[in-house]
């Protein structure tokens, strides 16, 4: 018996908090029937550190650097279909709040100001990423196909888009489903 | 050196009645006389006033013309419609701020001027055009503007600059029953007098009048609606009746003091390439008030307001005194040529460069002295209006036709027109076009014959009825002026082959963008979408994703924005992409995809603060 091919299934998360990544987790025990039709390539849980060629993408969080771009591109690049998921890949969310603050204020803050700094010094390691002057949604870096919003979406939400993509449906989430908070 | 005096607060306060609900008005006469709306004013108002400092800074952030920093003794503000464009108004402003040595939204140095732009002012017929300290100067050319420059320089109070600079013409070109033939106040008061009120209502059913301002609702089924609503008397008044605001929260202010019905007369006429209301009140006034007066016996209203636009400042004084004269011929005030119980006047608030207030129920909250945001609709202002009392809300030029109905009766009116739209039509003509104007044509004349009337042998589009109406390509010039095809407010914009539709679309996004009201997420997002997505189209970095997301925003509008100011922002940009695709074509640097921004100058402002320029410290712009 030859078992129907798996879909490949990359995730990551930029400039997020891992909360999306939790309700992808809070699937439970439905995470085992989703086995059954997807594999994992690059993704926290599997901790793979590139992504190979994908059916899906899936991002958690904004662009904030210049590393989210590498990222993001080489989703783009992998990814057949690529999927924003949550409020900070979709909108930039809660780090995009920081854009009311200039760049140079919130270094000096952190570096400079904060509470038990002395001679505080900004860093400058080739091997930090570089951040922009604004935090921006993943959709103004590279296409997306799909948004899947909510701060963050519900797990069935998740396991219900992507199981419809699994058997070939245009996903669709039910009005109780679709939630922006 | 400033021409702005120390401002006297309890005197402005009490010439309003002490009535928190003429903030706006209030707010107003603060800013003309100091200049700017000092922070500490509004904590002297609320005390005055007796309402929270919060209510009063919520009107006063509201406005575009109310600013707490000083624009110096001279504010400078360009007309920025597309028309002005045409004119050269980019050029004649970097012009001025050369002359004068200054910088676009920058005081300058010497705290003397400010200048920036603002929309359309009611004058395409004479652009490019601007506002000096609230006053409209039109037909700007360099000549001009050294004038100005020099009287800036040499420091000379408004009061004493030429007349000739503020001298505004009609353009009449085509005069109709309303332009063009005299009226003798108190006709049509007579007539209806005579008639009775009924009978009025009767003939202007008969008449089939329609709304000027734009969305063509029957006039007598709304006068008739307002009448039989039921308003509180004056003995009960008190915040009574308090209905929600329009977030369903903060009621509106509810203390009533006039009558139970209210006649008001929308001059706001925001709708950019509209100037017909300007000239209807400039020259016709009385025909516009008697038509209120008209319905103020028909719907028994005791008071009336005007909402003048802010920007039409120059013909408060004017207005004024057609209004005292009509009192002083017993046509407004007690006892209205001498019927016993016949009491209505008329009071002139004016706006404050908001677009939106021109909307009738933002208006009536902006009359009632807040931010104006439209109100959940319904009830219509028919059945709870200003203070939240039944009223009429009509345009200027509705209630010149009214007055013009009850004059002369119905089928002198139906003579002119299709049967679906009665009457004449006052047209605004701007543009690429010989003999730019007023137009007042009967309803059904195509939109080439207005074009050959205006000597525009080279049009190739007509925006008709501003941004938020239809754009026409060369192919449609037969379609008729009408509520059954192109309805209009009055706009008619021309745009000759050399115009490239694709930036008129862009000047009307900055447009709404700028003027959204900002309290519903479609469009105050939305309306700002669609600036950046054409902006980035303009910067040569569009791809036919971004085609697509106006698309969808458009759809999103539609569907969820509150108001129509949302309903119809995107039409500009769809009804280009589909008649000019052309011009959006050459625009397309890739088909695929284009990042929103410049990637690697995103990053310029970390390179600076971390000194880093290493090879991770930059991205490719691909
Ligand atoms: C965004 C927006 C702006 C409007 N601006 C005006 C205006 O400037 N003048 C006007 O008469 N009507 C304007 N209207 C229409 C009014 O809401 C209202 O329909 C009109 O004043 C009714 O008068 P009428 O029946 O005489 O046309 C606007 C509507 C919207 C949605
Ligand atoms: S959308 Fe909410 S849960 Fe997801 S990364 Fe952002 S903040 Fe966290
Ligand atoms: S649609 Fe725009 S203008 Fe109308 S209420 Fe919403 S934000 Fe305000």
């Amino acid at each position: 018996m030859t078992e129907p091919k798996k879909l490949r299934v990359a995730t990551c998360s930029l400039a997020g908090c891992f909360g999306c990544h939790m309700s992808l987790l809070d699937i439970d025990e439905k995470l085992f029937d989703l086995l059954k039709v997807v594999e994992f390539d690059r993704s926290p849980i599997t901790d793979i550190k590139t992504c190979g060629p994908c059916d899906i993408g899936i991002v958690e969080g904004g662009v904030c650097n210049a590393e989210n771009v590498h990222v993001l591109k080489e989703f783009r690049k992998n990814c057949k279909v690529l999927v924003a998921m949550g409020a900070c890949a979709i909108t930039g969310g809660i780090p995009a709040l920081r854009n009311n603050v200039d760049l140079w204020d919130c270094f000096q803050e952190v570096y400079h100001y904060g509470i038990g700094l002395e001679n505080g010094q900004i860093p400058n390691d080739p091997e930090l990423p570089l951040p922009f002057d604004k935090v921006h949604p993943i959709n103004e870096v590279v296409r997306i196909d799909y948004f899947l919003p909510g701060c963050p979406p519900s797990a069935d939400a998740i396991w219900q888009f992507l199981t419809d993509l699994a058997a070939g449906r245009e996903p669709k989430l039910d009005y109780e489903m679709l939630h922006y908070d | 050196m400033t021409e702005h005096n120390v401002c006297d607060l309890p005197g402005i306060v009490a010439r309003w009645n002490n009535d928190p609900a003429n903030m706006v008005q209030i707010l107003r006469d603060v800013q003309e006389s100091c200049g700017t709306i000092p922070s500490d004013t509004l904590d002297q108002l609320a005390k005055l006033l007796g309402v929270p400092r919060v209510r009063i800074e919520a009107t006063a952030s509201f406005y575009h013309f109310f600013h707490a920093e000083s624009h110096g003794a001279y504010e400078i503000l360009f007309s920025d419609n597309i028309i002005d464009h045409m004119a050269g108004k980019e050029e004649l402003k970097r012009y001025l701020c050369e002359r004068l040595w200054l910088e676009p939204r920058k005081l300058s140095e010497d705290g003397l001027v400010y200048v920036d732009d603002t929309a359309d002012i009611g004058l395409a017929d004479q652009a490019p055009s601007m506002l000096v300290n609230g006053y409209a100067v039109p037909a700007l050319d360099h000549s001009r503007l050294d004038l100005i420059a020099e009287l800036i320089r040499n420091r000379k109070p408004l009061a004493d600059w030429p007349p000739m600079l503020f001298e505004i013409p009609d353009n009449i070109r085509q005069a109709g029953p309303l332009t063009g033939e005299a009226f003798t106040p108190g006709a049509a008061l007579l007539a209806t007098i005579a008639r009775g009120t009924d009978a009025t209502l009767a003939e202007l059913e008969a008449a089939n009048l329609r709304g000027r301002g734009g969305a063509g609702f029957k006039t007598a089924t709304k006068w008739a609606s307002c009448r039989k609503a039921e308003g509180e008397a004056q003995e009960h008044a008190g915040p009574s009746q308090v209905l929600p605001g329009p977030l369903g929260g903060e009621p509106s202010v509810a203390r009533f003091s006039g009558g139970a019905h209210y006649v008001v007369c929308n001059a706001d006429e925001g709708e950019p390439g509209t100037f017909k209301d300007r000239v209807l009140l400039n020259s016709h006034a009385d025909l516009v008030f008697e038509g209120m007066t008209v319905c103020a016996r028909v719907i028994g209203a005791k008071q009336g307001l005007v909402y003048l636009r802010g920007e039409y400042r120059n013909l408060l004084e004017k207005l004024k005194s057609v209004l005292a004269r009509r009192r002083e011929k017993g046509l407004l005030g007690k006892s209205i040529l001498g019927e016993q119980g016949f009491d209505f006047d008329i009071e002139i608030h004016l706006g404050a460069g908001a677009y939106i207030c021109g909307e009738e129920s933002a208006l009536i909250e902006s009359l009632e002295g807040k931010p104006g945001k439209p109100r959940n609709r319904p009830p219509f202002p028919d059945r709870c209006g200003y203070r939240n009392q039944p009223t009429v809300v009509n345009n200027v030029e509705t209630f010149a036709c009214a007055a013009r109905i009850a004059e002369r009766g119905s089928a002198v009116f139906t003579a002119l027109g299709t049967p679906q739209s009665t009457g004449s039509k006052l047209i605004s003509v701007s543009g690429d076009c010989q003999r730019p104007g007023i137009y007042e044509v009967p309803f059904g004349v195509t939109v080439r014959q207005i074009l050959i009337e205006c000597g525009a042998e080279d049009a190739h589009a007509v925006q008709v009825s501003g941004p938020s109406g239809t754009c026409i390509s060369f192919r449609e010039f037969d379609r008729i002026i009408a509520f059954e095809d192109l309805p209009t407010a009055g706009a008619f914009m021309v745009f000759s082959r050399e115009r490239d539709m694709f930036e008129v679309a862009r000047n009307f996004t900055h447009f709404f963008a700028h003027e959204s009201c900002g309290f519903c997420t479609p469009c105050r997002v939305g309306t700002s979408l669609l600036r950046n997505t054409m902006d980035k189209l303009a910067a040569g970095k569009g791809s036919a994703y971004d085609m697509n997301e106006m698309k969808n925003i458009m759809h999103i509008l539609l569907d969820m924005a509150h108001c129509g100011l949302g309903h119809t922002a995107a039409n500009p940009v769809v009804q280009t992409m589909e008649k000019f695709p052309d011009a959006y074509e050459k625009r397309l640097m890739k088909l695929d995809f284009e990042p929103a921004f410049d990637l690697d100058g995103a990053l310029s402002t970390a390179r600076l603060i971390t000194g880093r320029d290493d090879e991770w410290a930059h991205l490719a712009n691909d």
